[in-house]
Order: C-alpha cells, then sequence, then structure tokens
C-alpha cells in the first residue's frame, strides 16, 4: 500500500499560506486558533461574532459570504453585511417570543439561507443550536429533539406537516415552532413576515468561552443517539482546522457538500469557512452529476471539501462524463466521512489534476483531527498525520490500563484530549461520556494503525456503528423501530459493505408467531422503518431468521452475524448460547 | 412498450426500492427525493433494478429524466423504442 505516493511539486511547499505563522514551537491548538479570531471585550467569545459580524465592523461587509444555488435553479448572492442582518433578525425573533440565553434551537430544513441565518442568529442570541438531518423520518426528529429538550424549531411547513405535527405536543419543552416562507400552519410562526418585522441590529451576547453552542447527535452501539455538546471557544479550532487542513482564507471559493444535519456540514460548511471569511456555495439541492460538475466551473470552486460516496458516484459516471468541463480553478479537494479508497484519490487526481485529500474526526472532535494537508505528500488510502496541536496515538486496553502501541500494530485510534472543539459532555450521559476517556486518552472507537512515516491508516470500527454514506447509524436504533412492527420479535442490524456507500444496512429479523416470512412481509417491514427512520437510516435489506445469535445473558451477538456475512472467522464464540437457524 | 406500461413497471420497481411508498397514491409529478423522500442510494437501486427488468442503461447524466413517475414513463418508452 505504499508504492502509489502521491508527491506534491516542491513549490507547494515554499508558498504555502496555509499554516498560521504564529512563531511558537509548542503547538498549543489553543494559542494558534486564537490568532484567527477577534474575541469580545472581557475574555468573551462568541461563534456568531466570529463568523459574521466582525468581517463588517471590520469594513468586509460586502464581501460574499454565500453564493446560494436553490433547488429550482435561481442564484442568490449573500454578502457578510446581509447574512450579518439576516442573522441579527432571527435573533429579534427569537428574542421577541420570550425566548431567552440558553435556550436550545433546533432546526430540520434544507440547505435555504433561513438555515445559515438560524445557526448563526442563535450563537449571537447565545442559545444553543442543533441541526437536524431533513431527510430523517419522524421518529430520529422525535428521539433527538427529546433527549435535546428542544425549545425552538425552524422548520418547513412540509416536514412539519409529514413528520412532526402528529408528536408535538409531546415534546414538553418545545415553545416555538418558526415555519420557513410566509404562511404557517396553526400553532407555528410564519419565519418570513417575522424576519421583515425584526429589527436587522442585534447586539451579539458576550458569551463566555466555555458557554455550550452547539449539540450535535451521533450513534451509540446501545441506547439513544448522544447529544454531544461543544462549547463557543470550539471556534478557535474551527478556524485554525479550516486554515491548517482545507486551505481556508479570504475571499475564496470553497464548496462544502455536506449537510449541516451532520457536523461537517456545521463546523466546515458554516463555522470554519465563514470565521475565515472564504465565500461558500451552498446548493440546496442533493447529488446530481452534471449539476455538481457545472457547479465548480461555474462558481469556479477553488476548495472542494465532499464525501467518499460522492466521489465513488462520480467514478461510476466515468471520466467521460467530467470531460466537457473545465475544473481548472480548483486548488485544493479533501474528503470525510469513511476511508477513502485508493482508487478514488487516484482517479480524482486524473480527472480533476488533483487528488483529494482523505481527513479524519468525529462528531466528538468537533474539527479535523488527522489530515492529509496541502503540503504533504498522500499515501492514497491513508487518513493523513495529525494536525498541529493534536497528539494521536495508538492503545490497547491490556486489562490494567491502556498501551501505546508502536508503528505497525493496529489498535484504538487514540488522542490526548484538551482541544478547543472538544466535545465538553454527552447530553445528561455522564458515564457514556467518562466511557470515552481512559489513563489520559480519548478513545475514538475506531481501530487504526500508524505507519513508520507517521501516516494513520484506518482498520474499521471497534464498535458495531454502521458508516453508510458517510453517516454513523447506530444499529439500536434500527432495532428499536422494526420490533416495533406487529410481526416482528427480534432485530439485529449490522452493516454490510456497499462499493458506493461503503456500507448499508441490513437487518436480521425474527418473527412473531403466525406471521409468514416471504417478499410481501420483507417489504412490509422495510417500507415501515423507511417510514419511521427515513431512507438514509433504514434497512436497504431484511432477512428471516427462526433465531438469533445470543449470549447466555440473552445479548444478540451482531459481530457473529457480521463475520458470518462477510465469511470472516467467528472469533471468540465462547459466550454463543442460542445459535442462529 | 408504451407508457402505460412503462409507468406500472417504474411504480412497482420503486415501491421494491422504497415499499413505504404506495404507488396508488403516487402523483404523476412527484418528484422521487423532494416528494417521496429517496436518497441518492435508492435511486441508485432504481436505476439497477430497471436495468435489470428493462434492460435500459440508465446514465447518471439521464437521472433528471426518471425524477418523476410521468417523465420516467416517457424516457423508458422513448428509450425502449431505440433501435439496438
Amino acid at each position: 500500500m505504499m508504492q502509489n505516493i502521491i508527491r506534491k511539486r516542491p513549490q507547494h511547499l515554499g508558498n504555502s499560506k496555509s499554516t498560521p505563522d504564529v512563531g511558537a514551537v509548542r503547538l498549543d491548538a489553543y494559542e494558534m486558533g486564537r490568532v484567527l479570531v477577534t474575541g469580545l471585550p472581557d475574555g468573551a467569545l462568541n461563534i456568531g461574532f466570529e463568523a459574521v459580524d466582525r468581517h463588517v465592523a471590520q469594513g468586509h461587509g460586502n464581501q460574499t459570504a454565500i453564493i446560494w444555488l436553490s433547488k429550482d435553479g435561481r442564484r442568490e448572492v449573500i454578502s457578510y453585511r446581509y447574512l450579518a442582518e439576516l442573522s441579527s433578525r432571527f435573533a429579534n425573533v427569537l428574542k421577541s417570543h420570550g425566548i431567552e440565553q440558553g435556550a436550545r434551537v433546533f432546526s430540520a430544513m434544507s440547505r435555504e439561507p433561513e438555515l445559515y441565518a438560524a445557526a448563526l442568529g442563535t450563537w449571537k442570541a447565545g442559545m444553543v443550536f442543533t441541526p437536524l438531518f431533513a431527510a430523517f423520518g419522524p421518529e430520529p426528529f422525535r428521539t433527538r429533539m427529546e433527549i435535546g429538550e428542544a425549545n425552538v424549531l425552524v422548520t418547513s411547513r412540509s416536514l412539519y406537516e409529514r413528520k412532526i405535527v402528529a408528536w408535538r405536543e409531546d415534546i414538553p419543552t418545545l415553545r416555538l415552532v418558526l415555519i420557513v416562507g410566509d404562511e404557517a400552519p396553526e400553532g407555528c410562526v410564519a419565519l418570513g413576515p417575522a424576519l421583515r418585522a425584526a429589527s436587522p441590529e442585534y447586539e451579539t451576547l458576550h458569551t463566555r468561552p466555555e458557554d455550550p453552542a452547539l449539540i450535535h447527535f451521533t450513534s451509540g452501539t446501545t441506547g439513544k443517539p448522544k447529544g454531544a455538546l461543544h462549547v463557543h471557544q470550539a471556534v478557535l479550532y474551527h478556524a485554525l482546522s479550516g486554515r491548517h487542513a482545507l486551505g481556508l482564507r479570504p475571499g475564496i471559493r470553497y464548496w462544502c457538500t455536506a449537510d449541516p444535519g451532520w457536523v461537517t456540514g456545521t463546523t466546515y460548511g458554516i463555522i470554519a469557512p465563514l470565521v475565515n471569511r472564504a465565500t461558500m456555495i451552498v446548493d440546496e439541492a442533493e447529488f446530481d452529476l452534471d449539476r455538481w460538475y457545472g457547479t465548480i466551473q461555474r462558481e469556479k470552486v477553488q476548495i472542494w471539501y465532499s464525501a467518499p460516496t460522492a466521489i465513488r458516484m462520480m467514478m461510476r459516471a466515468g471520466k467521460d462524463a467530467a470531460e466537457p468541463f473545465d475544473f481548472s480553478s480548483l486548488e485544493f479537494l479533501a474528503s470525510v466521512g469513511e476511508p477513502l479508497n485508493p482508487e478514488a484519490v487516484i482517479w480524482s487526481n486524473e480527472v480533476f489534476g488533483l487528488p483529494f485529500h482523505d481527513n479524519w474526526w468525529q462528531t466528538e472532535t468537533g474539527g479535523i483531527m488527522i489530515a492529509n494537508t496541502q503540503d504533504a505528500d498522500i499515501k492514497p488510502g491513508s487518513m493523513g498525520k495529525p494536525l498541529p496541536g493534536i497528539i494521536a496515538g495508538i492503545v490497547e486496553n491490556t486489562g490494567d490500563g491502556l498501551r501505546e502501541l508502536p508503528d505497525g500494530e493496529i489498535g484504538e485510534l487514540a488522542l490526548r484530549p484538551g482541544w478547543p472543539s472538544m466535545m465538553r459532555a454527552y447530553l445528561n450521559e455522564q458515564a457514556r461520556y467518562d466511557k470515552c476517556f481512559a489513563d489520559g486518552w480519548y478513545l475514538s472507537g475506531d481501530l487504526a494503525m500508524r505507519d513508520a512515516d507517521g501516516y494513520y491508516w484506518f482498520v474499521g470500527r471497534a464498535d458495531d456503528l454502521i458508516k453508510s454514506s458517510g453517516h454513523l447509524i447506530g444499529p439500536f436504533e434500527v432495532e428499536s423501530a422494526l420490533i416495533e412492527h406487529d410481526a416482528v420479535a427480534e432485530a439485529a442490524v449490522i452493516g454490510v459493505p456497499d462499493e458506493t456507500a461503503g456500507e448499508v444496512v441490513k437487518a436480521f429479523v425474527t418473527l412473531n408467531r403466525g406471521a409468514e416470512p416471504g417478499p410481501e412481509l420483507e417489504r412490509d417491514i422495510r417500507g415501515f422503518a423507511r417510514k419511521r427512520l427515513g431512507a438514509a437510516v433504514a434497512p436497504r435489506e431484511i432477512v428471516f431468521r427462526n433465531t438469533l445469535p445470543k449470549t447466555r445473558s440473552g445479548k444478540i451477538m451482531r459481530r457473529l452475524l457480521k463475520a458470518r456475512e462477510l465469511g470472516l472467522p467467528e472469533g471468540d464464540t465462547s459466550t454463543l448460547e442460542t445459535e442462529e437457524t | 412498450m408504451n407508457e402505460t406500461e412503462t409507468r406500472a413497471i417504474f411504480l412497482e420497481e420503486l415501491n421494491r426500492v422504497a415499499p413505504d411508498i404506495d404507488p396508488a397514491t403516487v402523483r404523476d409529478t412527484d418528484h422521487l427525493q423532494d416528494d417521496l423522500d429517496l436518497d441518492s442510494m435508492d435511486i441508485l437501486n432504481l436505476v439497477t433494478a430497471l436495468h435489470a427488468r428493462l434492460d435500459v442503461s440508465i446514465p447518471e447524466s439521464d437521472y433528471k429524466e426518471i425524477e418523476t413517475p410521468r417523465k420516467a414513463s416517457g424516457y423508458l418508452a422513448r428509450r425502449l423504442r431505440e433501435p439496438e
């Protein structure tokens, strides 16, 4: 796996502006990040202020913050001044409804300008923002709003009526539902007229660096999704990693294709580019090959941050499909979500004249930790090296504490805690939070290996979580929905390899007495799961079993199902009590 | 094959990929992603299924041509009339 190194031309080394010049020998992420923000009086710090208002105050109000491409083909140019005003209007709307500092503001909507104004306005008002992926079904919405004790929801009329209104009353904390557009159903407020009536002036709240700013949900192997809490100070690392790992800088045209419903789409689709005063391309539509290639050409995209599933879809379409387009504006390509296969790195180098740079991080880390950067040679298939200020290691549990492993050995990827965007808590789940740390390490749950040159290589998950199209899916959440179907007695859910999505969700179910296995029931259960969970989370395949493999304590052994599915060794089966039949 | 037949086949395969969608209530102008909540993996699976069923391979650049049942039935009927 070492032979295909993509070497960078020496001139790249000389003229790189991607590393902030802090003149410090000690690479402390806090210190390096502080160089890139302005701050508020008395040590206060606010993401919303750093992202927009300070640029206006410093004379850059006319610069383009967002080029918005609507689903139906419109193009709107939004300046930093307009975005500052729109987010101030949003903050004023919240205040006018009596919503106070610390309140939880959720969004479930497509990538429209109001989404960006809502995020920024929420931070400016000292409230906590949680964007949800609009393609979720009603169940994931409800679970997350319950755990997150949502006070405000910003959504579209269609999503509200299809996925939310039926259980809205079950969320007692929910006080305000804002509907994008000029009309709202009963019990909701239309956001359009409210924004127009609100003042464009708002004095950003002087939040403290450790005040909560953002909650992102991530899936667990067992139990409900976890709400990872991030603070305003995370902006130091968003700014720094955006600069160092992606090359974000003032005026650069940057396109992050991730949805803000996932952490990448917030950190690197809202905060990092705006704090670095880049010009963001925001496309409301989903992946469409010609539209994407055309967008790069027309908008002269310079930095492009995308995901393996999209890249593999481009590869499927072939080089011919890319041939008519002009990609000469591109300067840097990055990818995240799941390991990018070496073929995709090499393919992109041929088609775009530049390789995709894979990087690695998690919802919990709040920012890119390990990356292939502009200056460094790429080993295709590797996630790269730790960024400045980040200390990584490969560890194993000896039963008597953790032991750091030497180069070349596979273990759990771990990080030394203490960077600004590190999660501060899982909401109301102290025990699960504590389990992430041991012996001075943050444990990622990913298995990896470091080679002799310091490059890290992803090996697999240490747990049962599924990575599908870059989304982390918790089997428990899927199983819980499946067993609500009348015919289903038990369910076990695993990820099976897929050449485009990385993994897809597959379910093994046993049936209640009287239920007849067959294609009709398979479809019925799959449809039931899709209605509840949404297409991204629901199983793509369901198979029937008489019994599922279980331990003596009755725990279903997903690991065994997966090993059998993949034709791998079954490992330790000493705890197996009931066989799969 | 006429458009009534291609429409029926399209809806059948759509329901196989996304069984939450009831072919009886799908409108001709419903958009696969915006109205019917399909994701890009669903679209890929649908394209694969249509290829297996009708022996029509649909390139990525034509995905727009099957984004609603009406467009898809016309497109598939047209493609089936094409000389080999």
